[in-house]
């Protein structure tokens, strides 16, 4: 079931999620609610996803049990604010942010990450 | 680049008053785009629930600016968004718009409304500390801060209510703020003052955050004295007020001290042609009614000025 109203892809199980980022080279998933911090990153990523063809966007709903491959994920230590943001490269976390970002703050990460 | 089409109306932002323009321009037949910065829906979407919008059920804010932005797009106009107006010429009788990917945009009439955005405090650690113990939505990150100790900066409605809110999580919470009063509603300040869990530092302001990759500490200065003195939080949660997102607009518009847009009552700017909208124009009340009576206006007004 979907728990997030966005345009783009939902994991609903951290399988599913593993198979994913192992099946994709470059992929950015934003675990969050349909809250304030969040929706502007979402909308982000669905203005993104046109664009960046070498990228696979996604969003997984921070109180699902299966969220916890995210919220456990070594790379979000100390994260105290909603979305936790998470940028795989071929299947290992690459980078993750924590709390709302803009546009800018977002491609300059792909940029880093998986390139122009 | 290419130029594109010419278009009726213009609209810059895509909020509460910048999508009733849409709705308001497009269903009148002229072609209407809007370009958009940040989220669609503006400060709609980082409303929790909206429960004053008449004729509405208690709504949540992101859903509001769903509909609005349907409607918008069901009368044919056409929104583009996460964008970056690099350039703005709007003195001639067509106004044009270089975007920083080089798009190029005309149209014949300009709605101004970018509206604002929270104010951040812009001192040393805000950043790298942003969602690793700085947060500006206590509903969104009150959870984080479970048995711990949080200080609230700010004054207003939004700092006195959100600290009430963070009494539900946080063991205490700390209510930082510049003046030697409060400027939200009374019950506001009551709620506040009766809860037991908050404590009160009047004419105070913060000067940094320090944490070794989580935050750790502030450092704050006492206004009267100059007396800077340290502490130690888990968290912060900044509520100091909005600004409007008029910087780019300097010197093209006319803007007042506070750096809103001034506009007469059919919501004209000193410009021909240009009209402004919402949060930031010169107003005393800011709502997602005013903005969207004002989307109302300015879209009015600019089709009377197409059509003259
Ligand atoms: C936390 C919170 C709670 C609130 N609660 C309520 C409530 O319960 N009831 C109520 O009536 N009001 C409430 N308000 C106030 C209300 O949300 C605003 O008054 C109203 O939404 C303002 O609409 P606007 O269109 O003028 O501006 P905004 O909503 O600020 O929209 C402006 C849009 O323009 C974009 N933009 C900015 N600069 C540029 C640029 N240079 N180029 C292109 N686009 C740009 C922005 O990204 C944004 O999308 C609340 C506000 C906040 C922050």
């Amino acid at each position: 079931m979907r728990h997030l109203s966005t345009n783009l892809h939902e994991f609903e199980s951290a399988a599913e999620l593993e198979n994913y980022i192992n099946e994709n080279e470059n992929v950015m998933v934003c675990c969050g609610r349909m809250g304030p911090m969040c929706i502007p990153v979402y909308g982000v990523m669905e203005e993104l996803e046109e664009e960046r063809e070498n990228v696979k966007f996604a969003v997984m709903a921070f109180d699902s049990p299966e969220a916890g491959i995210i919220r456990n994920d070594p790379a979000c230590r100390g994260f105290m604010g909603l979305p936790f943001t998470m940028y795989y490269k071929n299947g290992q976390a690459a980078h993750a942010t924590s709390s709302i970002q803009n546009m800018q703050q977002v491609t300059t990460i792909l940029d880093e990450q998986f390139g122009a | 680049m290419p130029q594109e089409e010419i278009f009726d109306v213009i609209i810059v932002g895509a909020g509460a008053a910048g999508l009733t323009a849409g709705i308001y321009s497009s269903r009148a037949k002229l072609s209407t785009l809007i370009l958009n910065e940040g989220a669609i829906g503006g400060q709609m979407v980082l409303t929790e629930e909206i429960a004053n919008y008449p004729g509405v059920d208690t709504k949540k804010g992101y859903m509001l600016a769903n509909t609005m932005k349907m409607q918008a797009k069901q009368f044919g106009c056409k929104i583009k968004s996460g964008l970056q107006i690099k350039s703005y010429d709007l003195e001639g009788e067509v106004k044009h718009f270089v975007l920083d990917d080089g798009r190029e945009f005309s149209s014949r009439a300009v709605i101004l409304t970018p509206g604002g955005r929270p104010r951040s405090l812009g001192i040393p650690g805000e950043e790298s500390f942003k969602g690793k113990g700085i947060s500006y939505c206590a509903t969104c990150d009150g959870e984080f801060f479970t048995g711990k100790e949080v200080v609230v900066v700010g004054g207003g409605n939004s700092a006195l209510e959100e600290a009430v809110a963070l009494t539900s999580y946080a063991t205490r919470v700390t209510i930082v703020h510049q003046f030697d009063h409060f400027q939200a509603f009374k019950h506001a300040v009551e709620q506040a003052e009766k809860n037991p869990k908050i404590s009160f530092i009047m004419e105070s302001e913060l000067r940094s955050f320090k944490g070794d990759g989580v935050l750790q500490e502030v450092t704050m200065e006492h206004l009267p004295k100059g007396k800077i003195t340290t502490m130690r939080t888990d968290g912060v949660f900044i509520f100091a007020g909005y600004i409007p997102n008029t910087e780019d607009l300097d010197g093209i518009v006319e803007l007042n001290e506070r750096k809103e847009i001034v506009t007469d009552t059919d919501l004209k700017t000193n410009l021909p042609g240009v009209f402004a909208a919402g949060d930031c124009i010169v107003k005393k009340y800011r709502q997602v009614t005013t903005a969207v009576a004002d989307g109302t206006i300015a879209s009015l007004s600019a089709a009377e000025y197409l059509r003259s």
